[in-house]
């Protein structure tokens, strides 16, 4: 074909399918055993209120192509942010110096993927006018605000972007996607008297359109939701010190699961023997109530990608069954090198860096109990309902994720709300002691990112209400 | 793109912008080529080779502000960035406070920086994958216990940036950095234990050598093997230089000028108090040539300059950005700080504290029982409360000595008892970063284990 692909591509540039061939063509001149092409065009737009005031807004656009060469378990990367034919073909040519050989693969006959779609947006919010943006960031602000009047502080930022994506690979795979994407976060902080002020967070949003952003959804919901975590913690005991029992509540604390075994399961580290994981498939790494996978195919999540940045389709990876270890996250690469399939785990943060296999959101399954009950089984210990980051070392196991509120549970009872204090465990041992799995699965609110090797990737992440018999909580008191 | 041809984009985004209407603008550039080189059990694993430009801009219509950026520098890609700045600028609301700096405040320090090394883009690929292959190499074979390796990688960097704003500011600076790490994993039975050493360097020359970072790794890797969960308890801790420039980016974080106008900082109101003790001197620096932190001018076009944060344990300055400043009163320190697709914020030069007259041994001795921290994760803290509570790994120290490895555990405190609490400051500070401090030896943090 050498007409110009339907796509933003081949309207904006002239790209043609004949393009696309020559590229990887030149990627394999040196003898390489597989190349690919990521196309990206990505626009973004935010707009920032502080103070009650819409102090600042951004829109730009940035493009790019960024081109890999496999040669066995070597590869070479090049990009550039300039799609004139000239510069692409440097790039090529670059990314084809890893491999020292004569071409061996002869790259015709682009085979367009089966597209689907996991994010129906009828109007992208970047196409929606910007004062209607400019209303949630402002009634964000009107409601922290109204909620309690020791609020005095209110920062809301609402961003929206949308990714126009082309990959070709040199095993024939033509894929395209536009992913769109919008946030809206809000901060408040509340103080009495003049004491000590403390902070709220919340915020949600997805793959979705400014239609979101209402119901339980609504800038209302989230900035009282901040607002009523700033008060809440304005009378908050310091947190206690030492290992005990752990109630998370559902939907967010899901960043357990991220740190402790996710990370840990993804295939790059796995097929290096560097991670904690390593050679243990098959094996139990946590309770029998444990059921966790990964799926990056739930409609409008922020995790979910209809393919991922190799052109592979995504789907529900089941991690760990009933406690057992059944399946690593693996891009192209891996999949490769240890004779699997790719899990559609491929991803990276734009066109400047090379795909590593990624989590998308990561959830455990609903178990029987009620959460009530849960909670009453507890003589001592600690409900954590939300949290900051986390973070792990995926060698050692260790990781660690913050509560930013968290109550203590007394003979059954939720009490007194206490301070932020780390949460501290080993990948494959805390799971081993959830001891009840509650019913009542919540995915997080959609303002997840997760990093890796400086990549920064938009997750999700899940969880019903889970008890932990022993884990470190690291408070003073 | 040549700096010259990079000071006309900007001029043009300038003149642009003030003839469509903005009563001011202000435009950042930047470019940089970038190298890496990969190595994992002694063969190439990545081998990365690129440049990239992109450029950001700053407009004031009146007293509402926008702004946009674009990776197209052509003359096209720069009327539509400019175009799409004073669109957005007409959502925002006014702000009394918001505005370029003044023209007197503008300017940039002259003379050699040394920001610039002619060496690093001379290094050829090969220097580069050889480079990494011996850091790694090294460490693969200082003990029978380094097992494994999650690789060593080597990188360079060369790139310029470009400012110019609408009250008559010019200026650009080119710079390098090289770097080079290694990540020896170690194994005693079942446990497998990570570290890692990186050395960075404005230029090529001033890398430690492959050798010598092979050898840090594999020390620090070994030395963790065979760690303990130790019994929940209150000690002094002794933070290793590279986990204590972390404190010292929680207290950038308390005296920036945005924190304390928002009055969310946990340093409010202190100006001029004793809050820390009085070997505490901290000091933020963007002045030094060749240094990390250091620039001609400040990302507002202000220029560069030193400031004393914490004198003698005395809290003396906040920093400001133009607008953190006027919010309160106050001068810019020419720490305005942008990225090119965000708003100006507040950033930092060469942050660090002075150092101290003890060696870390004497510190040891000196502290007799105590935990030395070699590694610190997660994002445990509040600077706005002064909540600090992080995942930490490293070494019991018994009998004035490091003996076993402890892993596992939290360290919790506040920030300001911590500052109170410094016992002991080392004489190793040594300028790697923009953010360095020697060894810090703290008393009374809560401990959590088992």
């Amino acid at each position: 074909m050498v007409s110009p692909l339907s796509n933003l591509f081949g309207q904006k540039f002239g790209l043609t399918e004949r393009d696309l061939e020559r590229y990887l063509s030149e990627a394999l001149s040196k003898g390489g055993d597989y190349a690919d092409l990521y196309f990206e065009y990505l626009a973004t737009s935010s707009i920032s209120l502080d103070e009650s005031l819409v102090k600042s807004a951004t829109q730009g656009v940035t493009l790019g192509v960024g081109i890999r060469v496999l040669s066995g378990e070597r590869t070479g990367y090049a990009y550039s942010d300039d799609l004139s034919p000239e510069r692409i073909t440097k790039a090529a040519r670059t990314a084809a110096c890893i491999a020292s050989g004569p071409a061996t693969e002869i790259v015709q006959g682009l085979k367009t993927a089966e597209k689907r779609n996991l994010y129906p947006v009828p109007v992208l919010a970047g196409d929606t006018p910007l004062e209607e943006r400019v209303k949630l960031v402002k009634r964000a602000d009107a409601a922290a605000r109204a909620y309690d009047a020791r609020v005095f502080q209110v920062q809301a930022v609402y961003a929206d972007s949308v990714r126009h994506v082309l990959v070709a690979t040199s095993d024939g795979r033509l894929s395209t996607d536009v992913q769109p994407m919008a946030r809206l976060n809000v901060s408040a902080l509340a103080r009495e008297d003049n004491g000590v002020p403390q902070r709220g967070y919340s915020g949600g949003g997805g793959r979705i359109g400014l239609d979101f952003f209402s119901g339980s959804h609504s800038p209302e919901a989230f900035a009282t939701d901040a607002a009523r975590q700033a008060i809440v913690q304005l009378h908050a005991v310091d947190a206690p010190a030492g290992e005990m029992t752990v109630v998370l509540g559902p939907g967010w604390p899901g960043i357990l699961l991220h740190e402790a075994v996710g990370h840990g399961l993804e295939a790059d580290f796995n097929r290096k023997g560097v991670s904690a994981f390593s050679g243990r498939i098959g094996q139990q790494v946590a309770s029998k109530l444990c059921t966790v996978v990964d799926d990056g195919t739930i409609a409008s999540r922020r995790g979910s990608l209809n393919v991922d940045d190799e052109g592979e389709p995504t789907q529900q990876n089941v991690l760990i069954e009933n406690g057992v270890l059944r399946a690593y996250l693996t891009d192209k690469l891996s999949a490769r090198l240890t004779g699997g399939e790719s899990t559609g785990s491929g991803r990276r943060e734009n066109y400047q860096h090379y795909p590593m296999p990624r989590m998308t959101n990561t959830f455990m399954l609903n178990g029987e109990s009620v959460p009530e009950e849960i909670i009453r089984s507890v003589k001592h210990g600690l409900y954590c309902t939300n949290f900051g980051g986390g973070q792990v070392d995926i060698t050692s196991g260790n990781f660690v994720f913050s509560a930013s509120e968290s109550f203590l549970i007394e003979d059954g009872k939720i009490t007194r709300p206490v301070r932020g204090a780390t949460l501290i465990g080993n990948g494959p041992e805390s799971l081993k002691h959830v001891s009840m799995v509650g019913n009542d699965l919540k995915l997080d609110m959609g303002i997840g990112v997760c990093g890796k090797e400086g990549q920064s990737v938009p997750v999700g992440v899940g969880m019903p209400t889970i008890k932990i018999d022993q884990m470190t909580v690291g408070g003073t008191r | 793109m040549s700096e010259a041809l990079l000071r006309d984009v900007a001029s043009l985004a300038i003149r642009l912008a003030t003839e469509r209407g903005a009563t001011d603008a202000e435009c950042t550039i930047a470019e940089g080529d970038e190298f890496s080189a990969t190595v994992r059990l002694g063969e190439v694993e990545t081998l990365k080779e690129a440049g990239s430009r992109a450029a950001g801009l700053r407009v004031l219509l009146g007293q509402r502000q926008g702004s946009s950026y674009t990776s197209d520098l052509t003359e096209e890609g720069i009327s539509q960035m400019v175009d799409a700045a004073i669109a957005i600028a007409r959502i925002t609301e006014e702000d009394p406070y918001a505005g370029l700096p003044e023209r007197e405040e503008l300017g940039q320090l002259t003379g050699d920086l040394q920001l610039f090394a002619e060496d690093v883009p001379q290094v050829a690929a090969a220097a580069r994958i050889d480079a990494a292959k011996r850091a790694e190499a090294t460490a693969m074979a200082a003990d029978a216990r380094i097992t494994n390796s999650e690789g060593a990688g080597c990188e360079t960097y060369s790139g310029s940036r470009v400012f110019a704003n609408s009250r008559g500011f010019l200026g650009s600076y080119s710079s390098t950095t090289a770097s080079l790490s290694a990540t020896p994993v170690a194994t005693a039975g079942e446990q497998m234990e990570r570290d890692y050493w990186h050395s960075i360097s404005r230029s090529w020359a001033g890398l430690e050598s492959p050798e010598e970072v092979g050898r840090k790794a594999a020390h620090r890797a070994l030395r963790r093997l065979g760690s303990r969960k130790i019994e929940t308890c209150k000690a002094t801790v002794v933070f290793e230089p590279r986990v204590a420039k972390s404190l010292l980016g929680h207290v950038f974080e308390a005296v920036s000028g945005e924190s304390i106008y928002r009055k969310s900082s946990f340093l409010l109101d202190k100006l001029n108090e004793q809050i820390a003790v009085e070997t505490v001197t901290l000091i933020d620096d963007a002045t030094i040539p060749g240094y990390f932190g250091t620039s001609p001018f400040d990302d507002e076009g202000v220029p560069s300059r030193r400031t004393v944060i914490i004198e003698k344990g005395v809290l003396k300055n906040y920093l400001f950005n133009t607008y953190a400043a006027r919010k309160l009163g106050a001068k810019t320190t020419g720490n305005g700080a942008r990225g090119l697709t965000g708003a100006a914020g507040i950033g930092h030069g060469t942050l660090y504290l002075e150092a101290g007259t003890q060696t870390p041994e004497e510190i040891f001795a000196a502290v007799g029982t105590g935990l030395y921290i070699t590694e610190l994760i997660g994002f445990g803290v509040n600077t706005v409360t002064g909540d600090y509570s992080r995942g930490a790994a490293g070494l019991w120290i018994e009998d004035g000595k490091l003996s076993y490895p402890v892993a596992e555990i939290t360290v919790a405190g506040h920030l300001l008892d911590m500052l109170k609490n410094i016992t002991h400051i080392g004489s190793d500070l040594e300028f790697r970063g923009s953010t360095c401090a020697p060894t810090v030896a703290i008393s009374d943090i809560t401990i959590s284990g088992k």
